[in-house]
Formats: structure tokens, C-alpha cells, sequence
């Protein structure tokens, strides 16, 4: 039970990173309908400034607490990011704005293309790891152990979700987002600058990815310059989950990945072991290996990263609009 | 051959057309003198390195390739002749990104590049699908540090590595563990490459032989950064050690995460994951852990081997660069004494030929692997991997007794 409570933390913590990564796909394909597959790339930038700010910091040896360390990497990550967020948007996506849909869809894989060679030539091809500085202390939660780190960073999560979803229907910005997805011509009309908001919302969205980056640096202790790539397309899925367009969708999605992820990992290879079905294990060579190792795996631990993508074709065969979206069947 | 018969006539051409020159035009000097005297003129022989310079290990790929480089200088710098012309040695580094897909297409170019001779891969699992290309071109191949046994079980004749095999390296490791740790109960994990699998096969075999109770394999990928599910996993079934077969760039983020999780077992790693990059990358979690190389220490190689290393590159050298050093030098031995550069001409001679480098006496047996080679055992203190026992002919060994056994790269027993 403690091993399946220990799954469950494991897989919130992850979840909740996915989930802080998938708003971004969900908020910028919300308004302008375009899958910005640059997003990941945003997030490993947002890890690596963070990761040069505090080994920084921490080489200069000033005295500061290790928590303002790391809020000092964060807060120089997300100008940076949201930086790189506008410039995207500026540069490469708004001149093809009403380009047919492919258009934009190839230049958002060349920008991530483009951004990973990029952090290749600032921070060079060793897997960097993040200094050790927060004491990582272990509390014990019904047998199972939950670090300071997977809290804070759940905390965190659950925090910056509070905060858009009162930013998006609470603020006049959020109004205008919200109006510019339903109908951007009829919110011009409104008098809604398109091309602000639709700026803005980059800009929240790579804000978000640099908290998620540093979040995923310190809780796995490791960056490197092809680490979004992979985060970025299992965000996704979980976007995609969650019904792509829709903020709750994408926390839900988010969420359900980690925990499909973990517990599909943690459990696959006892539900594929042949000499647990009583249907197989009858006789030849299969019970000669049984009976020498006692276990004979179907699918190991290594599927881990198939799951996000089982789920994606699970979902897109028996329910595109995804879990909680509506509208991806009509616009698509 | 044919390279250095091309350069030779397209020199010698080169030189009586500036001579000719030279009688009409009263001369453009200083080209002409350099050209004119009969002796044969400089020739280009090319080596290959092969090894992941890009990815997670790269920091191994560029340590194994400039191993390789310093002895192509060395050679380079003190003027060898090959069949009566000098010679100069150009080193032809290629990058295979650890992906065997890749290191069969880089291998492939070289073959192409007329290269006559390749040091490399660094992967057991890119140097196998390569052995076979090297093999079809009659190319003599040595790698510094692929392990996996079914590398020179291939029955290829042109195939050789400077360090032990995971057959040997393996039942050292666990061993070792049986030994000091006394586990009951043992988790072996991988990542799933040919290495890894591999060697993890072999500690295995060699913990069970030992009555240990092994648990199900546990697999990654050797781009896994997220352990904790399979770690969870394990935690639950309380091994007293765990093995992982895999390199340091996936094996720190286990092991810190493994701690985090306040598994209390004790962890050992391969060669792969046996550097001072652990330390770095698990933070305080790698005090403690075990480890093996299949050769000597880096600390232990040949004084000069490391002093030369040091001046050159400014850095320490890593793991593995003392045996790429050798595999080059051995090449260019046996070049050397076989009078040729031809692959065809001086391989009977690497394959017989005795040789003293950086990291001790080198002679390969009938298959291609290093006779009588060593394994270290090493365990994490204060940041550094440092070496406790050379295991030497089914003898384990300090490093001082090692030392003097007389054994010592410098003074070869």
C-alpha cells in the first residue's frame, strides 16, 4: 500500500509539472489555434538560465538562504523566457498569422529546432546538474516519503493554476483573451488590440514554462539542452487529454499523465510477468523459466515514456475532443 | 596504400613541375628548394576515432578521443618512417552520438575516408553493429572501452579491445558485493542498451551463482531522467544492494533520486558510471557508492601518459583515455615494425606484437581481447572515485601491492 501511496506522490509531482507546461500549449492554442511545439524548448531555457543563475550565485558564495537562491534563478527565468515567448510570437509566428494552418505548424518545429541549437552553443553538450542547495529533508506520509522538494513543488502548481484561472476570468485582460478566442474579428470590433493579447498570451504561457523548467531541474537534479523536447511532447498529450483549448482540461490532463505514467511504470512489468497468469504457466519452456527465475517479463520498466503516448492515441481515437474540450472536432 | 601511392606521384609531379618553373622563371625560391631534394616526400596516413561527442556522455566520447589524439602527436612529433618515407598521421575523429544507427553510417564514412585503421567506439552498442562494417573493409579495429563480451565472439580478425570484458568485469563487481556486503536480496537495473544489459546480465549470473535472491529487471533508457517509479518499485522489496548497468549521465540522477527515497542499499555501478561526473551529478548521494572499470585506475596509468595529458588538454583525464592512447600507439607499433601501412600488411603484426603503454603490458589472446587484463574496484570518497582493489589474475590486490608487484605502467612486469 505505502509502495502505491509513494506512486501516487510520484506521479502528482510529475503530473504537476506536466500540467504547469500543458497551459501553455492549451492557452496559446486556445487563442490563436496554432500548436506552438517551440513550448518545450521554452521550458529547457527556463531551466538552463536558472541552472547559470544559481550555480552563479552559489560560486560567489554570498550568504544568502538556499530558498532565495533558487526564487533567484525563477524570477531571472521567467523575463527570459517570456523574452523568447514574445520574440516567437513577434518574429515567426504573427507574419503567418493567416498563412494557411501547416504554415505556422512547420515554423513552430523549425523555432524549437532552432532554440535547442542555440541553448547547444551557450551551454554546451554535458548534461548539466543542478546544485544541491535546498536541504531536500523527507517527511513520512502513511509509509510512503514525500521530499520538501515534490511539496513545493505541488504547492507551487496548485498556486500558479489559482492564479491564471483568476487572471483569465477574473481581469480585463483575461475578458479580452477569453473574447479573442471565441472570435477574434468580432473582438476587434469590441475593440480588443488582437495583436496584444495574442502577444500577451505568449508571454504568460513562456512565463509559466521557465517556472515549470526550474521545477523540473531541481526536483531531477539534471538539465540538458534536448530536455524539452520530450517533456514538451508528453505536455502535450496531456493537453490533448484534457481537451486542447481548455485551461481545467489541461491541468486535469497534466495531472492524469503523472499519475498514468507512474503507476503504469511501477506496475506494468507485474501485470505482463507470463508466470503470474495461470492460463500460461502450465508447461515447457516457459515453466522451466519460471520455475528458474521465478518471473518472466512481457513489458519492463523501459515503456515509461510510452505511456503518455498510449494515452494520446487512446484518446484521439475514442474521444478527440479530449476529456473536458468541446471544440477541437469543429476546428480541427 | 593506395592514398599514400597517390600523394607520393602527385608530389613527385608537383616538385619537377616547380622545377621546371624554377629553370624558366630564375624561381619563386624558397617553394622550390622545399620540393627539389629526391627524398620521398611527407605522407598522409589516417586514423579513425570514433565516440559520442554529442549527448549525455559526451564528456566520455571527447576524454576516449583525446587519448587517441595525444598518441597521433606523439607519433606526429617524433618523426616515424614507414617504408623509407616520413610519415605524418592525421587523426579523423568522428561522432557517433551513442546511437548505433548513427555509428554504422560514421563508420561507413570512414571506411570511405580510407582511413587504415579505427580507435573506437566508446559503446558496446555501437561498436558491434561498426565492428562488422570495419571487418567487410579489412580495416584492423581497437576499441578503448566497449566491453560487451559478444564484441570479439564475432570471430572478426581485425577486432580488439585494450580492456577486460563484462564476463570479467561483471562476477569482479558482485563479487565484490557478495563479499563485503553479504545482501540477501539484490535489484539489478539497466538501460537497456547493449552495455548495460550486458554487463547487468553478467553481475546477475554472478549473484545468483552466490545465492542471492535477485529481483525482476528493472530497465531504462540511457535518456531516462525520472527513476522514482522504477526506484518506488524497488524500495518496496527492500534489497540490500542494487546494481545499475548504465552511464553516468543516467546513473547520478538514479542515485540521487534512489537516496531521496531513503533506499538505504548500497549501490554499485560499471565502468560507464564510474567517474568523478557521479559525484557532480548525485550531489551527497554518491559517497559510498561502488564501482568498477575494466583496466587500471586513470590514476594508476603511465606517469608520462599523464603528464603529457595534463599539458595538452589542461584537464585530468577522465576514464578511458590511457587505453585509447594505447590502442593508437599499438596501431602505429605495429605499423612501424610491419614497415607498412597497409591493413592487410601490419595486422598479423597487432595481433602478435607485445607492447608497453600507458596502461601496462598489452598483448591480445586469439580472439582480440587483452590478456591477462585487470578490473578496479573504486568507491566514492569525498567526490572522487577512488581505486581500493585491482583484481589481476583472480587476485585482488591494493593499489600499493599493486604497485609493488612492480607492475606499474612505467616498469611493466
Amino acid at each position: 500500500m505505502d509502495i502505491f501511496l509513494q506512486q501516487i506522490i510520484n506521479g502528482l509531482t510529475t503530473g504537476s509539472v506536466y500540467a504547469i507546461v500543458a497551459l501553455g500549449y492549451t492557452m496559446v492554442y486556445g487563442v490563436i489555434q496554432l500548436i506552438n511545439f517551440a513550448h518545450g524548448e521554452v521550458v529547457m531555457i527556463g531551466a538552463m538560465t536558472a541552472f547559470t543563475v544559481i550555480v552563479a550565485i552559489v560560486s560567489a558564495g554570498t550568504p544568502l538562504p538556499p530558498i532565495a537562491i533558487v526564487l533567484a534563478g525563477v524570477l531571472a527565468a521567467i523575463p527570459i523566457c517570456m523574452t523568447v515567448g514574445f520574440l516567437l510570437e513577434r518574429l515567426a509566428y504573427r507574419p503567418l498569422r493567416h498563412a494557411p494552418r501547416l504554415a505556422p505548424l512547420i515554423t513552430a518545429i523549425g523555432m524549437s529546432i532552432i532554440l535547442q541549437q542555440l541553448a547547444l552553443l551557450i551551454w554546451g553538450r554535458d548534461p548539466r546538474a543542478f546544485p544541491q542547495i535546498m536541504e531536500n529533508t523527507s517527511f513520512s506520509l502513511g509509509g510512503a516519503a514525500i521530499s520538501s522538494v515534490q511539496i513545493a513543488i505541488i504547492l507551487m502548481s496548485v498556486v500558479l493554476m489559482g492564479i491564471l484561472t483568476w487572471f483569465v476570468y477574473r481581469t480585463r485582460f483575461g475578458i479580452a483573451m477569453r473574447a479573442t478566442a471565441e472570435n477574434v474579428s468580432v473582438a476587434g470590433l469590441m475593440g480588443i488590440d488582437a495583436n496584444r493579447v495574442i502577444a500577451g498570451t505568449f508571454i504568460i504561457a513562456a512565463g509559466l514554462g521557465a517556472v515549470a523548467g526550474v521545477m523540473y531541474g531541481t526536483y531531477y537534479g539534471i538539465a540538458h539542452y534536448t530536455m524539452g523536447f520530450i517533456l514538451g511532447l508528453k505536455a502535450f498529450s496531456a493537453a490533448v487529454l484534457g481537451g486542447i483549448g481548455n485551461l481545467a482540461g489541461a491541468m486535469l490532463g497534466g495531472i492524469l499523465l503523472g499519475l498514468v505514467e507512474a503507476l503504469g511504470t511501477g506496475y506494468i512489468s507485474e501485470f505482463t510477468d507470463l508466470c503470474k497468469w495461470p492460463v500460461v504457466g502450465s508447461e515447457g519452456m516457459l515453466m522451466e523459466r519460471c520455475a528458474a527465475d521465478g518471473h518472466v517479463v512481457l513489458f519492463g520498466s523501459n515503456y515509461q515514456d510510452v505511456f503518455a503516448f498510449l494515452v494520446l492515441i487512446m484518446v484521439l481515437v475514442f474521444r478527440p475532443s479530449g476529456l473536458l474540450g468541446e471544440r477541437v472536432s469543429e476546428r480541427a | 596504400m593506395n592514398t599514400s601511392v597517390k600523394v607520393l606521384s602527385l608530389s613527385v609531379a608537383a616538385a619537377v613541375l616547380m622545377m621546371g618553373c624554377g629553370k624558366k622563371e630564375e624561381a619563386p625560391k624558397p617553394a622550390a628548394t622545399a620540393a627539389a631534394p629526391a627524398a620521398p616526400a611527407q605522407v598522409v596516413v589516417k586514423l579513425g576515432h570514433v565516440g559520442p561527442l554529442t549527448g549525455g556522455i559526451a564528456h566520455l566520447g571527447k576524454d576516449n578521443e583525446n587519448g587517441a589524439r595525444l598518441a597521433v602527436e606523439e607519433a606526429n612529433a617524433a618523426g616515424i618512417k614507414i617504408g623509407g618515407a616520413p610519415i605524418k598521421f592525421e587523426l579523423v575523429a568522428e561522432d557517433d552520438q551513442a546511437d548505433p544507427k548513427v555509428g554504422n553510417t560514421v563508420a561507413q564514412k570512414l571506411v570511405d575516408a580510407k582511413v587504415v585503421g579505427v580507435v573506437g567506439h566508446l559503446n558496446s552498442g555501437t561498436t558491434i553493429p561498426a565492428s562488422a562494417i570495419y571487418n567487410q573493409a579489412g580495416l584492423p579495429m581497437i576499441s578503448g572501452s566497449a566491453t560487451n563480451p559478444a564484441l570479439t565472439e564475432q570471430g572478426f580478425k581485425g577486432v580488439f579491445r585494450v580492456v577486460a570484458r563484462d564476463d570479467q568485469q561483471g562476477p569482479a563487481v558482485a563479487n565484490y558485493l557478495v563479499a563485503t556486503s553479504k545482501p540477501k536480496v539484490a535489484a539489478v537495473i539497466d538501460d537497456a542498451t547493449a552495455y548495460g544489459e550486458g554487463l547487468a546480465n553478467e553481475v546477475e549470473k554472478t549473484l545468483k551463482a552466490a545465492g542471492v535472491q535477485v529481483l525482476p529487471r528493472e530497465k531504462g533508457t540511457d535518456k531516462t531522467a525520472d527513476w522514482k517509479a522504477v526506484l518506488t518499485k524497488i524500495k518496496g522489496k527492500k534489497p540490500d544492494v542494487v546494481f545499475y548497468g548504465g552511464m553516468d549521465a543516467t546513473g547520478g540522477p538514479l542515485l540521487k533520486q534512489a537516496r531521496e527515497l531513503k533506499i538505504a542499499a548500497v549501490f554499485a555501478f560499471g565502468d560507464g558510471a564510474c567517474t568523478d561526473k557521479m559525484a557532480e551529478l548525485a550531489g551527497a548521494a554518491a559517497e559510498g557508492l561502488v564501482c568498477s572499470q575494466a583496466g587500471i585506475p586513470v590514476q594508476a596509468a603511465g606517469k608520462k601518459f599523464l603528464d603529457a595529458y595534463k599539458a595538452k588538454f589542461n584537464i585530468e583525464p577522465i576514464l578511458y583515455s590511457p587505453f585509447t592512447y594505447d590502442a593508437a600507439m599499438l596501431m602505429i607499433e605495429a605499423m612501424k615494425k610491419a614497415d607498412s601501412t597497409d591493413p592487410a600488411k601490419y595486422l598479423p603484426t597487432l595481433a602478435t606484437n607485445k607492447f608497453k603503454g600507458a596502461s601496462g603490458d598489452v598483448e591480445f589472446d586469439e580472439k582480440g581481447d587483452r590478456k591477462d587484463a585487470e578490473i578496479t574496484i573504486f568507491a566514492m570518497k569525498d567526490g572522487k572515485v577512488a581505486p581500493f582493489a585491482i583484481i589481476k589474475g583472480g587476485k585482488s590486490l591494493t593499489l600499493d601491492e599493486y604497485a609493488k608487484l612492480g607492475c606499474s605502467p612505467d616498469a611493466p612486469c
